[in-house]
């Protein structure tokens, strides 16, 4: 069973995904009962699955959640904002159940019966007209059958005597009497006897219909619960009657002896065997949990693929495989004429790698709903909690972000979507005096532009003082009291380290981790984060990343012998100097003039020491101007290569750190470049 | 040996039941819901249905409906897989034509010899 238990708590998580966002979705004036009903189809899987499975904690807290949805969902009790708060609240502790069964954890039993506590409250409480349920199932089901099997269960019996006379239907359902008899035979001794009297003439004889009827005698001390079992399924498909014997009233043909294995079978106060199964799987479960845990670890680094993209790849390679073929003919016996023949299976080489590789990383982003998924949630916990109204839109879910980043970014981006959420959108009373709609709305967007996606929190609350900022700055000694900054200044005086605008911490805003961190982690990911507000009006943070962490467009430059990549993303223009725009500015170094700004040099074979530089005459060179961090300048370097995308390969990795550089790539005459990080080389060349 | 269609919409039951029954030498079909089942049914004869009977788009019930108004499915054995202990879903199944049932949680040795019952 244990091979299934990975599928089993994948699939639960995203039950409880798609439990937790229908259950923020619910609205309260106007239930939607498909929401409903998907919320309760989840709950039930789950519960089938761990019951299945042997996950019985889980199966039997889940089932007072699916009794409660159960009765939401015909409409026998009303949902209320409290059911959907005690619902959430059980979604998270079966969360936490699940994940410390799959990582063979402890469960947090206390966690458990506190939410299991407000579920029953919730479910006795007087919004029901239904009587109370038992909350586990099984407890249910062993109780109706020990009362069934109770009055022959703990007498000794010799047999019984039943008849059966299926309805004409009885076929119809799949059920075959002759089966259900072969395993009353193996209850014990069975002798039948078919009544053919309700057999109509051979003519008017329907062949679909079951016309004969049965008298059935079994030997053996057999419980009853064991005989209604087999007619279980056509209990309303027969005409049944059966009767016990006891072992006083003699059978007309059978010893009073029972069967050896009959009597083995017969426990007193046999439970149907539905109440006895947990027991069993709990027992296997034991024995599974450390194979468990041992595959949930692999688990982690997995990635799910639509098999739209995999069915792509597969057709590339094909593509691939028939262009190689047909170059193979034309190499094996080549002649001139064939050249243009050649050319052209090249040009489709190239063409096909290119899709192949576009395929390949493909593979590995993923929608940002990935991310953007848990801010429902939390909106609506944070919310409640700090009594605001407040309306998230999510836009652009399906935009698609490289694996890596979107794990990345939910930290960061938690912590500014509770910024807005706690500092930005104002309390209801405060929004209705500044004449704004009492509900406050953030909104998560993300968007593809160029080669990088943005993605931007804003909200319509209060914007940020800049007056304040400063005041604070200055206070905390980040600033000079006379200094004087530009709207942008002043706002990105939040990300400076120890900076915080809230007057005092809330238990929301995280403590200690301040947008400084925020900024440091987007960098880190080689994109940048800026901020636009308004006073009165509210605020928009938008975060600049690359498309993918392992594939760059570049533009390829040449030092001499060596050649350089420089991000595409981050040159603004190239162009050759003219000698009267040259200046040297003291203190500053070199510099040149473009359109009336001043721009420092960096000569690329100084900082890289390279000896067969071309050109070290800036009129004869070439000028890249390039950005990094807002800071402009140029790079003198020979010539420019071309353009192309290069898989990057970590330096740190294969050998160490090196200032200006960020990585490495590998071209294809194979020979190593570096990438450059300009960031970090204006930084260099300030130095 | 006998070929049986299998279907659920949660992945971990339907591998579980498609292992089980495939180690017992059975021929397996999965489908992920009635939608599905009724399409695979079509295009192939199975001798026995087992499905879920909470699914969406074509719950269990509708499908064991739909199925038992074609020809080649009128005597077959069809089992539902439910946890509903209520009496309401087995009855709206068997109303539709199904054989049985059996009650989630199961194990593998209940799901062969519910199955061994209706094959034989």
């Amino acid at each position: 069973m244990a091979q299934f238990h990975q599928v089993f708590f994948e699939e639960s998580f995203e039950g409880l995904d798609a439990m937790e966002s229908g259950l923020l979705n619910l609205d309260m004036g106007d239930v939607d009962a498909d929401e409903i009903n998907t919320i309760f189809r989840a709950a039930h899987s789950i519960k089938g699955g761990s019951g299945t499975f042997g996950f019985t904690a889980v199966s039997d807290f889940t089932h007072v959640m699916e009794t409660l949805l159960d009765e939401m969902r015909d409409g026998r009790r009303k949902v209320t904002q409290q059911a959907v708060d005690v619902l959430l609240g059980s979604v998270d502790c079966l969360r936490e159940m699940l994940k410390a069964i799959q990582d063979g954890g402890e469960i947090d039993q206390q966690s458990v019966s506190k939410h299991q506590m407000a579920l029953d409250s919730e479910l006795n409480g007087a919004s029901t007209a239904e009587p109370m349920q038992l909350p586990a199932q099984h407890e249910t089901v062993g109780s109706v059958a020990i009362t069934s099997s109770q009055p022959f269960g703990s007498e000794q019996i010799s047999g019984w005597t039943i008849a059966f006379s299926p309805h004409l239907s009885l076929l119809k359902t799949g059920n075959d009497p002759v089966r259900m008899f072969r395993e009353l035979a193996t209850l014990g001794d069975l002798t039948v006897t078919a009544d053919l009297r309700g057999l109509p003439d051979i003519y008017q004889l329907d062949p679909e219909e079951c016309h004969l009827s049965w008298k059935l005698d079994l030997e053996g001390n057999v419980p009853a619960s064991e005989v209604d079992e087999i007619f279980d399924w056509v209990e309303d498909d027969c005409d049944l009657a059966k009767q016990p014997i006891f072992p006083d009233q003699a059978f007309t043909h059978a010893s009073p002896v029972s069967n050896p294995p009959t009597v083995e079978n017969a426990k007193p106060a046999e439970i149907a065997p539905v109440s006895s199964q947990p027991v069993t799987a709990a027992t296997e479960h034991k024995d599974a949990k450390k194979e468990e845990s041992k595959a949930a670890a692999k688990g982690s680094s997995s990635i799910r693929v639509d098999t739209g993209k995999i069915d792509t790849l597969i057709n590339m390679v094909g593509e691939l495989v028939i262009t190689q073929s047909m170059l193979s003919l034309v190499g094996e016996h080549f002649e001139l004429s064939k050249l243009d023949q050649l050319k052209n299976g090249l040009s489709q080489l190239e063409r096909h790698t290119r899709e192949l590789q576009e395929s390949v990383m493909n593979i590995r982003m993923l929608p940002i709903s990935f991310v953007f998924s848990r801010f429902p949630r939390l909106a609506h916990d944070i919310s409640g909690k700090l009594g605001k109204k407040i309306e998230l839109r999510l836009v652009g879910e399906h935009t698609e972000v490289d694996k890596t980043v979107v794990e990345l970014l939910s930290d960061p981006l938690v912590h500014l979507v509770r910024n807005s959420l706690d500092h930005g959108i104002e309390m209801p009373e405060a929004r209705l005096a500044a004449g704004k709609p009492e509900t406050g709305t953030v909104t998560l967007e993300a968007y593809h532009r160029g080669g990088n996606i943005v993605i931007e929190v804003s909200d319509d609350g209060k914007g940020l003082d800049r007056d304040k900022l400063k005041a604070k700055a200055i206070e905390k000694g980040l600033i000079e009291p006379d200094a004087i900054l530009t709207d942008k200044q002043t706002y990105e005086l939040i990300f400076m380290p120890g900076f915080s605008t809230a007057e005092k911490l809330t238990d929301i805003s995280g403590r200690g981790v301040g947008m400084d961190v925020v900024r440091r982690n987007i960098q880190a990911l080689g994109g940048n984060i800026e901020i636009i507000s308004t006073l009165g009006k509210g605020s928009t943070i938008s975060i600049h990343l690359p498309l993918t962490l392992a594939i760059l467009d570049g533009q390829s430059v040449a030092v001499g012998d060596e050649t350089y990549i420089v991000p595409l993303g981050s040159i603004i223009e190239s162009l050759h100097a003219k000698e009267e725009s040259l200046n040297r500015v003291v203190g500053r170094g070199e510099t040149f003039q473009l359109r009336g700004q001043y721009l420092p040099i960096i000569r690329m074979h100084e900082i890289f020491n390279v000896t067969t530089a071309k050109h070290t005459k800036l009129t004869e060179g070439l000028l890249v101007v390039v950005e990094g961090q807002g800071v402009r300048c140029g790079l003198f370097v020979d010539d420019l290569l071309g353009q192309q995308q290069v898989v990057i390969k970590s330096l740190e990795a294969n050998y160490r750190r090196v200032e200006g550089v960020s990585g490495a790539t590998i071209l294809g005459d194979g020979s190593v470049a570096l990438i450059l990080d300009i960031p970090g080389l204006v930084r260099l060349a300030n130095q | 040996m006998a070929t049986i269609l299998a279907v659920d919409d949660s992945a971990s039951m339907r591998q579980m039941v498609s292992f089980t029954l495939k180690g017992a030498g059975y021929n397996v079909v999965e489908a992920v819901d009635g939608v599905d089942a009724l399409s695979k049914a079509k295009a192939q004869t199975f001798d026995c249905i087992v499905t879920d009977v909470n699914m969406p788009n074509k719950d269990g019930i509708e499908l064991i409906k739909d199925l038992r108004a074609m020809s080649n499915y009128k005597f077959t054995p069809m089992l539902m897989l439910t946890t509903e202990a209520g009496m309401d879903k087995k009855q709206q199944g068997k109303e539709a034509g199904a054989t049985g049932w059996i009650v989630k949680p199961f194990n593998p040795d209940q799901l062969l010899k519910t199955i061994q019952k209706v094959l034989g």
